[in-house]
């Protein structure tokens, strides 16, 4: 009895999960399988439009009585590099009309033309003509026979399932594509956005978390920028930074604190001088980095606020009778209590600032020694056209976060679930 | 001791006023105004002087004659040192400095003796300059977006710095950014597909989640351990390493360019993160209520849309509130699957329009302002379901 119970338990649950897991297994885990497929092949963008045979139709008079007519098909493949097999075409003729003169490779049969085209070589082109004409000699509507359109298929090989592999991609990620600079920029804009987003974060919590007129509507605020559109907020930081005529540059040549406007999505280094020392700073990433850093503290702003009013009163007030000031308050009870939730925070934003790609590509398409890896796979796979190659750094990618997430679970994973 | 926290005050609080009056030097310059010296030593000083006057009356006078006493004053003083303005800007900085004077009403020279005192007032000052420093730092591009839009491309190249509004003329040429992108650019067109895409992912992301949830929290299957814990992995794949296998398969299957490949791809990555809320909710409600629905004669599909879903109400709003934001704010599949003008999104159309470098960019921003303000409206009212989500959720962004 309870055997049977138990498994029409389980069927009803495999019914209850199967729409789910299907549509996430083919939309998220078959693609990540598919990129370590397509890495190893030499796929251009160009290459993935599967050629097809393609006709347009024009239509002539041919006689004056409007009773005879020409078709004219111009034939080609539409593939430039692939050739297409077993051509088949075929039209249909309105009531009446009839072809003269076939071409050998069709045959007329009940109202329509069919053809065997064979092998069709890239670039093909042809210009078909029959000749119609309506067997009762009256006019005949070329709208009618315009309106039907033609119907070719043909066979072609389908480059991405060929089996032919090979390492080239990988060399290339590796030896000709600046791997040390891509991997450097990526962690350097990981690490900073990270660790600034946190540290803001506990500064806006630790202000919320205090009594104040208006204290709900602040919480709203400081959430504004992680919930707009990212579109719309990396274009007004665009104009807001824009050295010709945007607001922030104006600002700062009007009150005379820079001489001259300062390009700070668009220059690679600033050279600063700071007691003689020549630092060079990657002055469009640390923009970058800014902007991260004002979309995502809100985030952690969150988690850590919640975490600090869960922390019990009494616990301060213990402190203040035992003589602690503000500070050593901060240090003693509220950065113990928050340590938890931090690193998971740092774990959980790492992993996702480390496969950010909007924003970088919305404030600088990776110019100025901004592109990091994700921005690279889109370089890459639609900029260069080459979807081989940007599958190689997904999977670089993809093989970084099985790593990142292995020291997460491994580190952080039983606390995460104490909290 | 006394002299330390003395000094301390004098430098925090003045600073504190600095920025306070720096900002609205700042504002007011965005509003035509021409200043071009933020004069910071000479009202540094002044701040200090403030500081001390108030700290030195302390409460021998009664509270409202000192603080407006002493603003009367330093306004005059302020208006001395600094370029002349409009009377409104004075009428500003009298209301500044008022709002300075009673926010160090308890200091007097008493308190300095406590313990701690330098301390607590650096904490004190940190936290009002911090309100006044993120809510000036967040809300800024914010202003910056809604005034552009109400600019012209010439008047903001001839002064970058008027974002002054005329009221006076006519409010169809102050609102004209806003009809050239509905009756050029086909706005209107793109809002529907924006909110076709982002109510149809919620609808379906929902019939999805719901059932999936109901199974990972109640029922007993193999491989349920397996699941679960696979769900939040899931998650943590980027949209960008599916990019390419799915453009391949999509150009091949003619799924790009159509609001069906976009619902799919949204719906697959949002599932996730909908079923691992929503089975936190639904373990949450006591199993005794199904067992009743069992006794009663439901099937587990009557159960789940009888007991289940009116139950969970609140969770089912605020998953159905973060997947929407989501899909509406969504960028990286619209700008790889749409290149055809008639299928883009509200996201992809303003990309689209930055790609021409003639736009002018009042055009940009009222674009960005109108796929702004749906979310900002929804954020500010349903703040309550959406916290929830964006804590569950976690992670996502």
């Amino acid at each position: 009895m309870s055997n049977t119970l138990s498994k029409i338990e389980k069927r009803t649950a495999y019914t209850l999960l199967l729409p789910a897991v299907f549509l996430v297994f083919s939309i998220i885990l078959f693609p990540i399988f598919a990129n370590i497929w397509i890495s190893f092949k030499e796929v251009g963008l160009k290459d993935i439009r599967i050629p097809e045979p393609r006709a347009k139709k024009i239509i002539k008079y041919v006689s004056e009585d409007k009773s005879e007519l020409k078709i004219i098909y111009k034939l080609r493949n539409s593939s430039l590099i692939q050739k297409i097999t077993d051509v088949e075409f075929k039209d249909k003729l309105p009531k009446d009309i009839k072809p003269i003169d076939l071409d050998s490779r069709c045959i007329f049969k009940s109202k329509i033309i069919k053809c065997q085209f064979g092998e069709w070589r890239p670039k093909y082109r042809e210009n078909f003509e029959i000749l119609v004409k309506n067997e009762k000699n009256k006019e005949i509507d070329k709208k009618i026979i315009k309106s039907q359109k033609p119907n070719l298929s043909g066979k072609s090989d389908n480059i991405l399932l060929t089996t032919n592999f090979t390492l080239n991609n990988f060399k290339k990620v590796f030896y000709e594509n600046d791997f040390i600079d891509l991997l450097l920029t990526t962690f350097y804009f990981t690490f900073f956005g990270t660790i600034g987003a946190i540290i803001f974060g506990i500064l806006a919590a630790q202000l919320v978390n205090q009594n104040f007129y208006g204290r709900s509507f602040m919480r709203s605020i400081l959430l504004f920028p992680y919930v707009g559109p990212v579109v719309a907020l990396a274009y007004t930081w665009t104009l807001l930074l824009d050295p010709n005529s945007g607001t922030f540059n104006a600002l700062m040549v009007n009150f005379n604190i820079f001489d001259e406007p300062i390009n700070l999505l668009g220059q690679k280094y600033m050279v600063m001088n700071i007691f003689g020392f020549e630092l060079k700073l990657r002055l469009a990433l640390t923009t970058v980095i800014f902007f991260e850093i004002w979309r995502y503290f809100p985030l952690a702003f969150l988690f850590i606020l919640a975490r600090l009013q869960a922390v019990p009163k009494d616990l301060y007030e213990a402190a203040e009778v035992d003589g602690a000031g503000p500070l050593k308050k901060f240090i003693h009870i509220t950065l113990p209590q928050i340590t938890a939730i931090i690193s998971i925070l740092f774990m959980i934003r790492f992993i996702w600032n480390f496969n950010k790609f909007e924003d970088i590509f919305l404030l600088t398409g990776g110019a100025s020694g901004t592109r990091t890896l994700p921005i690279n796979v889109y370089q890459q796979g639609f900029a260069i056209s080459d979807i081989g190659m940007g599958s190689a750094v997904s999977i670089v990618i993809v093989l970084l976060l099985i790593i990142f997430m292995f020291i997460y679970f491994k580190l952080i994973g039983r606390k995460a679930n104490e909290i | 001791m006394k002299f330390k926290s003395l000094t301390i005050y004098l430098l925090v609080s003045s600073i504190f006023l600095l920025c306070l009056l720096s900002i609205l030097k700042i504002m007011s310059t965005l509003q035509g105004i021409n200043f071009t010296n933020l004069n910071i030593s000479q009202n540094f000083i002044l701040g200090i002087c403030l500081s001390l006057g108030l700290l030195v009356i302390g409460n021998k006078l009664n509270h409202l004659i000192k603080i407006f006493s002493f603003t009367s004053v330093f306004t005059i003083f302020y208006l001395y040192i600094n370029e002349s303005a409009p009377i409104w800007y004075y009428i500003s900085v009298f209301l500044v400095i008022l709002f300075f004077s009673h926010k160090v009403k308890n200091y007097n020279l008493n308190y300095l003796k406590e313990d701690f005192v330098s301390e607590k007032i650096i904490f004190d000052f940190i936290t009002l300059f911090g309100i006044i420093f993120f809510a000036f730092v967040i809300l800024f591009p914010f202003y910056i977006m809604l005034v552009t839009s109400f600019k012209t491309q010439i008047a903001l190249l001839v002064n970058p710095l008027d974002f002054s509004l005329n009221f006076k003329e006519d409010l169809s040429d102050l609102f004209k950014s806003y009809f050239v992108i509905f009756d050029t650019y086909n706005f209107g067109r793109y809002i529907l597909i924006s909110s076709l895409v982002s109510i149809g992912t919620v609808i379906i992301t929902l019939m999805f989640a719901i059932p999936a949830a109901y199974a990972v929290a109640r029922l007993n299957f193999f491989g349920k351990t397996f699941l679960s814990s696979s769900i939040l992995v899931i998650y943590m794949f980027p949209a960008i390493v599916l990019v390419i296998p799915l453009y391949t398969v999509f150009s091949q299957l003619g799924l790009r360019n159509s609001v069906v490949g976009l619902l799919i791809v949204y719906t697959a990555t949002t599932l996730p993160v909908a079923i691992y809320m929503l089975q936190g909710y639904f373990k949450s409600i006591p199993k005794e209520i199904e067992d009743a629905g069992i006794m009663d004669g439901h099937s587990w599909f009557g159960i789940i849309l009888k007991i289940i879903i009116p139950l969970s109400l609140p969770a089912i709003a605020s998953v159905a509130l973060y997947v929407f934001m989501i899909a509406w704010n969504e960028f990286l599949f619209s700008l790889m699957f749409l290149d055809n003008p008639k299928s883009f999104t509200l996201s992809r159309a303003i990309q689209y329009l930055t790609g021409d470098a003639e736009t002018p960019r009042q055009y940009l921003m009222a674009g960005s302002v109108i796929v702004t303000l749906p979310v900002l409206i929804i954020f500010i009212y349903f703040e309550k379901y959406l916290v929830s989500g964006l804590t569950a959720g976690s992670v996502k962004g």
